[in-house]
């Protein structure tokens, strides 16, 4: 029976399946790695992705035009990180409970402006899948990886395009160094609230644009609490990826391709009962994580607001 | 000065907080009817929520508007306690009858609905009006959602052409559970044949996970698709992309899919609502349990007009409408 798993038509769906599930993990968790590896936790990315979903999707459906869409989220969640930095960095409130505060303020906007604007459940036409010239015609993987949507693709661009930034660019020293030292950076001149103030924007430009892919390419559709905890899940994904892109890949796909796997334990009727099926993605990324988290640290100031002495 | 923009964030932070959750108004006057309703997802979700609205609106316009039908309701209540603190504040406002529209507000009611012994309190789906814990002035109320469930299975079960259908639903349980059943044991006896695949995300609101299940029966060869609860707002959307047929329950799902949606199984609580008001009337406040069936019209078949349903297979779903009425066929779980 567990054979049926390993068909090929059930293993490139997994895939497929997977490599889409990942996608707003991969934006809202790579900008959340930013902004921790710069010190500043922000719970708030749940909130953050509502507002960027809702703007994206209203904007897409107004317009007709999905990139004024995408820009619409990138600027509401800018100004969502903003804010995030106003209250973390410069009044330097307790990170935690701050982000929480952003979660719910993201929430009650975001219906709050979909029950005044839209005031029913309403369908977009989004962003299609398009097949990469050449790559969509290799056999089996081209349908799997090189047919998937415009927001799908930038998600997995992302991953090496962050990666290049935070270990081999002066920004990305700059930002490792506030999250490890603020102190030392502060004295060789790096501006610590300024980098800090930077990360958490483009960690809320990154939440707002991981909104849009569900909303605008994904799911097209808006719903109240439409990411439904996602965004949670990207924060923990950082913990679970240590505080590289790369990791937060991993972690992504891992999560994902297991939730993949248990839809079709599930469709296949194999003998598991669905709640120890939909268990399964969390309890694998446990599991991992516990044997993963031995060997990385967390960045020293994560938390930790900076003050100058003297 | 720091000190005061310390104490100006605590503010801004408690106002975000705050703002967030939503409180409930009430007004005395000229006496109307007055109910309060708790639900756990929003007014407009189409599914549960949406259908308690629209009874209520239903009712108020029957009974000749807001001027004797006066109510109000506070969305999303999915956290239990917060709803509870509704519902209690509610009780204290005076409202003649306060309904917690889900089966998970029943812990809260049996602890409130005895210090306001003169109001009255409504919840469902459940059958229990905790009259055996000797409260009084609860009242219940279910519906029978596999008696639809069994009709939409019978359509789906002739209208398949691959002969797999794909079933998107939250949490195994409850109304959502009744509705599942009475809708694989539908297709299965309109044909034995047809392979039914049920998937069991593990949530009410997860849009993204409800759509990738879809994604996963139309990849097992699904070509007609039927889901309940909130989340499958993510699962219509990808029958709509694949051109897979869609069956809805609890509130009408037609508008997001015209092209593919055949039919919704509709929840009308109005009867079961107006049969309260008047028992408030004659002074019982609780202790029925009430249900919606296709017999007394709180649960029927909406079909969607714009999807050309060939005749036989609605003739087929009104035959069957009228065997479970009649009793010649039993969906009973």
């Amino acid at each position: 029976m567990i054979s049926e798993l390993f068909t090929a038509q059930v293993l490139l769906g997994i895939l497929t399946s997977g490599i889409r599930l990942a996608t707003p993990y991969l934006y809202a968790g790579i900008g959340e790695t930013f902004g921790q590896r710069s010190g500043v936790l922000n719970l708030g990315v749940e909130g953050q992705m509502l507002v960027g979903a809702f703007a994206a999707f209203y904007v897409a459906r107004k317009t007709g035009n999905l990139w004024l869409g995408v820009l619409a989220a990138l600027l509401v969640g800018a100004l969502m990180g903003l804010a995030m930095a106003f209250i973390s960095i410069t009044l330097r409130a307790k990170q935690g409970i701050s982000g929480i505060g952003f979660f719910l303020f993201g929430l009650g906007l975001s219906d709050l402006l979909f029950q005044t604007l839209l005031g029913s459940v309403q369908t977009v036409s989004g962003f299609r899948p398009l097949a990469i010239p050449l790559l969509s015609k290799i056999p089996v993987l081209g349908e799997v990886f090189f047919n998937q949507n415009l927001l799908v693709y930038g998600a997995y661009l992302l991953v090496p395009i962050a990666a290049f930034v935070m270990d081999k660019t002066t920004f990305g020293l700059k930002v490792r160094a506030v999250g490890e030292n603020p102190e030392a950076a502060d004295s060789l001149g790096v501006n610590v609230s300024l980098v800090r103030y930077i990360t958490v924007t483009l960690g809320g430009m990154l939440s707002g644009l991981a909104g849009a892919s569900l909303s605008i390419a994904l799911l097209n559709v808006f719903q109240q609490n439409l990411t439904s905890g996602l965004g949670f899940i990207a924060v923990a994904l950082v913990y679970f990826g240590g505080w590289r892109p790369w990791g937060v890949l991993a972690g992504a796909l891992l999560f994902s391709m297991v939730n993949a796997l248990q839809l079709w334990v599930q469709v296949l009727g194999l003998p598991i009962p669905s709640e120890f099926a939909v268990m399964m993605p969390y309890v694998l990324t446990i599991v991992a994580l516990v044997v993963a988290v031995q060997r990385v640290r967390p960045p020293t100031a994560l938390t930790k607001p900076f003050i100058r002495e003297g | 000065m720091r000190k005061l923009t310390r104490i100006a964030s605590v503010v801004l932070l408690v106002a975000i907080l705050t703002s967030a959750c939503g409180g409930g108004g009430g007004s005395s006057g000229d006496q109307p009817f007055r109910i309060a309703v708790v639900t756990p997802s929003a007014k407009n979700d189409l599914a549960f929520s949406q259908s308690i609205y629209e009874s209520l609106l239903k009712v108020q316009q029957a009974m000749g508007g807001p001027e004797k039908l006066e109510f109000v309701i506070s969305e999303n209540m999915f956290v239990v306690d917060d709803a509870g603190a509704a519902i209690r504040d509610y009780a204290s406002q005076g409202y003649d009858l306060v309904i917690g529209h889900g089966s998970q507000y029943g812990g809260v009611l049996q602890e409130i609905a005895p210090d306001f012994p003169k109001t009255s309190f409504a919840h469902g789906t459940t059958v229990d009006t905790f009259v055996d814990k000797g409260i009084t002035n609860v009242f219940a109320y279910e519906a029978r959602s596999e008696q639809g469930g069994y009709v939409n299975g019978v359509m789906a079960g002739a209208l398949t052409k691959s002969n797999v259908i794909g079933v998107v639903g939250p949490i195994e349980t409850g109304d959502a559970k009744l509705y599942v059943d009475g809708f694989v044991a539908g297709a299965k006896s309109q044909n034995p044949n047809a392979q039914v695949n049920v998937n069991w995300i593990g949530s009410f609101s997860d849009v993204a996970l409800a759509s990738e299940a879809a994604q996963t029966h139309v990849k097992a060869g699904a070509d007609v698709m039927a889901g309940t609860a909130q989340m499958v707002v993510g699962a219509i959307g990808v029958a709509k992309e694949n051109n897979a047929l869609w069956f809805g329950t609890q509130a009408s799902q037609t508008s997001l899919a015209p092209d593919v949606v055949v039919a919704n199984q509709i929840y009308d609580w109005s009867g079961v609502i107006t049969e309260i008001i008047d028992l408030i009337g004659k002074g019982t406040l609780g202790g029925q349990a009430f249900q919606i069936t296709l017999a007394n019209k709180g649960l029927y078949i909406e079909y969607n007009t714009a999807y050309s349903l060939p005749d036989e297979v609605k003739d087929l779903a009104d035959a069957t409408v009228d065997a479970i009425v009649t009793g010649a066929i039993s969906v009973a779980p």
